[in-house]
């Protein structure tokens, strides 16, 4: 630990690349942290846009059709509009609207920070495609399967969840990776409104010690690895569900 | 009987489509219909129409002060217009090249363009932007000339590189498309390399390349508004600094709802070409 500082300094001595982040013990801390926060951001919204898009999906399909409508909206409003501006409409928009509790120095404060508020705007915007993505998915089980489960003495519930539900799991996965990655991409788009996630850290670490393209990198580096790391996990599990001999189409 | 019953059969309000995601980029397909357009436009009068029913005799309409600001906010608008034109023509010409030699015989270009691509393709847009935007400097000086570099030009390189990995890879994911007997038939009739390439399998790939093409354009269009963070001023710069000038808490959803109906007006027409070309065209591969 202490060689690796020291290095790190006699590398900014030297060659005058000045990485605090490796041996200011500090500024390491709170770059991590950034980190930390992104990772967070990125799997919060990407487990709440799965719920959402199965709540999705099932409405697509309910009877009543207002709620049918109502989803459609939320689709193509939230497929078809910037992430950027959903952001500033939940934060901005919403954000106003929000009822506000008292802290415990006595100042007002709204019931959700902008942490929050950018869980749930990046969670509607992934969650948009993945209504369409799991729809498509259930879609495109073959029906002769769902009636050959029903042949064989399958209920509705049953085959629902023992054949239908598996298959149409691999069929979407391929769709639902690239979402989800397109998605961990975007968190990035959280410092607008100021979350303390890798980039927004980064900004306030070269603002600090003036080594703009040192931190550059260094973020463009972070997200590289983050996304890698994302695609390798998503593809293992594809593999891991691959149904020898079943290539759905 | 239908497939089950918690997800029934597509019905109105659950058109399916033909793509979700594009092949070959990997980016959303902006599919708009009608009925969205008619969605936003009815919020923006329904609340605007509620701001103003609030705002009383005292205060000027919320009509109003969206007309005051429209030429302002026409030229903000424009900017993004622009930006998104140069971004893709750059883009475009660069990406060709990039793609290219993402199918070169020699192997170091080969990987080299191929780590390019993947690297610009796969770091948010925001980053690539925040990239450009710090390490241009602000002039450069050609010979004794300084040429200033406003900001909006650098926020537009910044957009460029994105575009360039993405149209890397469509053209990458085109020319992999056409059948090899293609190449080995063009040949066997003494084509060389380069001739294969522009006279045979690039004309073809021209077809395909279209759809995603257009469709990386809209996506464009509407990511140019990421220039709002790093302090260009384009239209949701100015939204935000007219709404602190106004200091109103009724005016910013029509605000906001008012520029999304410029955005979807302007990517109406290119969606519904996209979506229709792609249809048109996948059936024949």
């Amino acid at each position: 630990m202490e060689s690796i500082q020291a290095w790190f300094r006699r590398l900014y001595d030297e060659t005058g690349i000045n990485l605090t982040i490796f041996y200011d013990p500090w500024d390491g801390l709170k770059y991590l942290k950034g980190i930390g926060l992104t990772i967070e951001l990125a799997v919060l919204s990407v487990l709440l846009s799965l719920v959402v898009g199965v709540v999705g999906a099932w409405l697509q399909g309910v009877r009543f059709a207002p709620l049918r409508w109502l989803v459609y909206g939320y689709i193509q409003f939230f497929r078809n509009t910037p992430p950027l501006a959903q952001l500033y409409f939940f934060y901005f928009g919403l954000g106003a609207l929000v009822p506000t509790t008292t802290n415990a120095f006595g100042l007002a404060e709204p019931i959700l920070n902008n942490f929050q508020w950018a869980v749930i705007a990046l969670s509607f915007f992934a969650g948009a495609f993945n209504v369409e993505i799991f729809r498509s998915g259930i879609e495109a089980v073959p029906h002769t399967t769902v009636e050959a489960a029903r042949a064989l003495g399958y209920s509705r519930l049953k085959s629902y969840i023992h054949i239908v539900l598996p298959l149409a799991i691999r069929i979407c996965l391929p769709s639902l990776n690239n979402n989800l990655v397109n998605l961990v991409k975007t968190t990035a788009i959280a410092y607008a409104i100021a979350v303390p996630e890798a980039l927004y850290v980064a900004n306030q670490l070269w603002s600090d010690n003036l080594n703009v393209p040192e931190m550059m990198n260094v973020v463009l580096v972070t997200y590289l690895t983050l996304v890698g790391l994302f695609v390798f996990g998503v593809s293992r599990i594809e593999r891991a569900l691959h149904v020898p001999g079943y290539t759905p189409s | 009987m239908s497939g089950s019953r918690f997800f029934s059969s597509p019905r109105w309000g659950s058109t399916p489509r033909a793509t979700l995601f594009c092949r070959d980029t990997g980016l959303p397909f902006v599919d708009l219909r009608w009925p969205a357009g008619i969605l936003i436009v009815a919020t923006f009068l329904l609340v605007a129409f509620n701001a103003d029913a609030q705002s009383g005799a005292a205060r000027s309409s919320v009509y109003a002060i969206l007309w005051k600001w429209t030429p302002l906010l026409f030229q903000g608008f424009c900017l993004n217009l622009l930006m998104s034109a140069l971004a893709m023509a750059f883009g475009t010409i660069l990406g060709a090249l990039l793609g290219l030699a993402q199918i070169s015989l020699l192997p170091p270009v080969r990987t080299g363009s191929w780590a390019l691509t993947q690297v610009l393709r796969n770091s948010p847009w925001l980053v690539t932007i925040f990239y450009i935007m710090y390490l241009v400097p602000f002039e450069v000086k050609i010979g004794g000339t300084v040429i200033p570099l406003p900001d909006w030009i650098k926020a537009t390189f910044g957009f460029t590189l994105p575009v360039m990995a993405n149209v890397s890879e469509i053209v990458r994911g085109a020319i992999r498309s056409i059948p090899a007997t293609q190449w080995e038939a063009a040949r066997s009739l003494a084509f060389t390399r380069r001739q294969t390439l522009w006279m045979i399998i690039i004309p073809q790939c021209l077809k395909r390349m279209l759809p995603p093409w257009m469709n990386l354009y809209s996506i464009l269009t509407m990511g140019t508004v990421l220039a709002n963070i790093v302090g260009v001023s384009e239209s949701l710069t100015i939204v935000r600094d007219v709404l602190a000038s106004e200091r109103r808490t009724d005016l910013l959803m029509p605000m906001y709802a008012y520029i999304l109906v410029w955005f979807f007006l302007y990517i109406y027409p290119i969606s519904v070409a996209t979506v229709r070309l792609e249809r048109k065209w996948s059936v024949k591969g």
